[in-house]
């Protein structure tokens, strides 16, 4: 203790002793390996996996057709639930108390009933309504639409699956508003700043790092619930390959066709959404980790050196 | 109640101010008077009121009874004939551009840079064109001595770092009034000293300034008047080198006795 040595020069000798064995992991790993091999065996040899026609129809033009109309579905009923879910959001947490009980009642039914029976009942609207007018309330009408005609499949699903999806994003967004401590609010006030230009400058920047990851679990979760549009003989991916095999009687290599086109979507976003954590996390961290491209530059670029003196603590 | 309006040099008028927090009298009548350029220093022990009355003076808390004006104009309500009008959101936001306030937890917006933090009121709010901004935030965080952390995000700040941050972006603003809510309290003590500094360059140049503090020495050196609160009301007001030698009243010698 008379000297500190920030040299690193001087390492102590390293203890060195006989590892703990563990049997136990060897034993699991050859369970796991054997599983493993039997699946990968059962891959190449079951015939009714049907590789030739998995390949065939993989870049088929229906299923491309219906990834496309998957995509949109998801894109934008993605949308009208997270513009609609910071509306409700804003209504939850707003001093008129006939605005945050609205909100309370949507949230309340549409998160009370599955969506696949809103989607159903999207489909069916024309039976409650004849048309839809534009007019002033219990007055005169102005433009008159006819229902048939306004509400697609293609509408359907999007307001089946958006209008349910805004009340899971106003929790969310709620969620994240809430996390924003009370000083910020107080310090753009005192600053002169108004309530609308703290919640856009101030607090909703900070509440997206609370928002994103959440978001970006249910975006992924919406791309696989767009499926259920199937049911409303709307044409996405699901029911393009249903189309096919209804036709050819090869469900399962085409059930693979649709679940490999699924995985690679879901991955894609999982690697946007790393990013978009990445971007709002800014100010959080000290520093930002690196991204797996940075990390991949860095190893390739400089030599790993091991640390000096480890081993050979006696020498 | 216009007769009673504050003379012209006049900054902070206070005239038995009440705050009730539900059933709980946090302020009981409180009567103060600050002229410009000068320094006020409050203390007194946790619970007296002292940030309460200061969060009134920009109307973060609104006052339940009393009058307060702040340059001569009534905070938070507007007088028509004998009738009090509550300001519209917007209007409470235009008179707070004036006063500057200063908080214990610094309260910088972490998603931004220091020199954003600085930037953002006089651009947003004020409408001022950004290279002007720029050039007064960049000559206010040379002033606080941080020109060399103009880009950097809070978290990679000292507290004392960030609390002279937020103090620049105050003054960004061009205020007539800064408030200093304890503004070293949270601060490591070797990181006491150059916040204190700044605030004593700012009273020297002139600014008018209420500070809560539990800094007795700053209070003697820089303050004009000092103010002992307790239980919702002013104890004692004088010279500060006069109250915390000789003190006049009981409670005031009790606190002082535990603090000095």
């Amino acid at each position: 203790m008379t000297e500190i040595d920030n040299t690193g020069s001087a390492r102590p000798e390293s203890i060195r002793a006989v590892p703990v064995r563990h049997p136990g992991r060897w034993v699991s790993g050859a369970v796991i390996l054997v599983l493993a091999a039997m699946f990968v065996h059962m891959l190449f040899t079951n015939k009714n996996l049907d590789w030739t026609t998995f390949q065939k129809f993989f870049f088929d033009g229906g299923i491309l057709k219906g990834l496309v109309a998957t995509l949109e579905l998801t894109v934008i009923a993605m949308a009208i639930g997270i513009v609609g879910g910071i509306l409700l959001a804003l209504m939850r947490l707003s001093a008129n108390p006939l605005m945050s009980s609205a909100a309370w009642l949507y949230i309340w039914f549409f998160r009370g009933t599955p969506v696949l029976v809103q989607l159903i009942f999207w489909f069916n609207i024309k039976s409650l309504m004849g048309d839809i007018s534009l007019g002033i309330p219990f007055g005169p009408v102005f433009i008159t639409w006819d229902v048939n005609s306004l509400v697609t499949t293609f509408v359907a699903a999007i307001l089946g699956l958006g209008l349910n999806e805004a009340a899971y994003m106003s929790e969310i967004v709620r969620a994240g508003i809430l996390s924003v401590d009370e000083g910020q609010t107080e310090a753009a006030q005192a600053l002169g700043m108004r309530r609308l230009q703290i919640m856009r400058r101030i607090v909703l920047p900070q509440a997206m790092r609370v928002i994103i990851p959440p978001t970006g679990n249910e975006t992924i979760s919406m791309l696989k619930t767009t499926s259920l549009a199937s049911t409303v003989a709307f044409t996405e991916l699901l029911k393009a390959g249903e189309d096919i095999f209804n036709a050819n009687y090869k469900t399962i290599p085409l059930l693979i066709v649709v679940s490999v086109w699924y995985i690679i979507v879901t991955s894609i976003l999982s690697v946007g959404q790393y990013y978009l954590e990445r971007h709002f996390g800014r100010g959080s961290a000290r520093e930002l980790p690196p991204t797996p491209l940075q990390r991949l530059r860095r190893n390739l670029t400089t030599f790993h050196v091991k640390p000096p003196a480890v081993r050979e603590g006696s020498a | 109640m216009t007769e009673n309006a504050p003379a012209t040099d006049v900054m902070v008028k206070a005239e038995g101010i009440h705050k009730f927090f539900g059933r709980l009298h946090i302020l009981r009548g409180i009567d103060l008077e600050v002229r410009s350029g000068q320094v006020m220093c409050v203390i007194g022990p946790s619970g007296s009121g002292k940030s309460t009355f200061l969060r009134c003076i920009n109307h973060l808390e609104k006052i339940d009874s009393g009058r307060l004006w702040v340059d001569g104009h009534l905070v938070g309500y507007r007088q028509r004939g004998d009738k009090l009008h509550e300001m519209r959101e917007s209007e409470v936001a235009a008179q707070r551009r004036d006063i500057g306030m200063v908080f214990q937890r610094f309260n910088l917006f972490p998603h931004m840079t220091a020199l954003q933090n600085i930037m953002e009121a006089p651009i947003r709010v004020k409408g001022e064109p950004r290279q002007v901004v720029r050039e007064r935030a960049l000559r206010l965080l040379d002033q606080v001595g941080l020109s060399e952390k103009v880009d950097s995000y809070p978290s990679q700040l000292s507290g004392g770092q960030q609390q002279r941050v937020a103090i620049a972006r105050a003054l960004a603003m061009e205020p007539k009034l800064m408030l200093f809510d304890e503004p070293t309290s949270a601060l490591d003590p070797e990181l006491v000293g150059d916040v204190l500094d700044v605030m004593r360059r700012l009273a020297q140049d002139g600014m008018t300034m209420v500070v809560v503090t539990h800094e007795m020495g700053f209070a003697r050196e820089v303050g004009d008047s000092l103010v002992f609160m307790d239980g919702g009301v002013v104890v004692e007001e004088g010279d500060p080198r006069e109250v915390l030698t000789d003190p006049q009243h009981q409670r005031t010698r009790d606190f002082l006795s535990k603090v000095l």
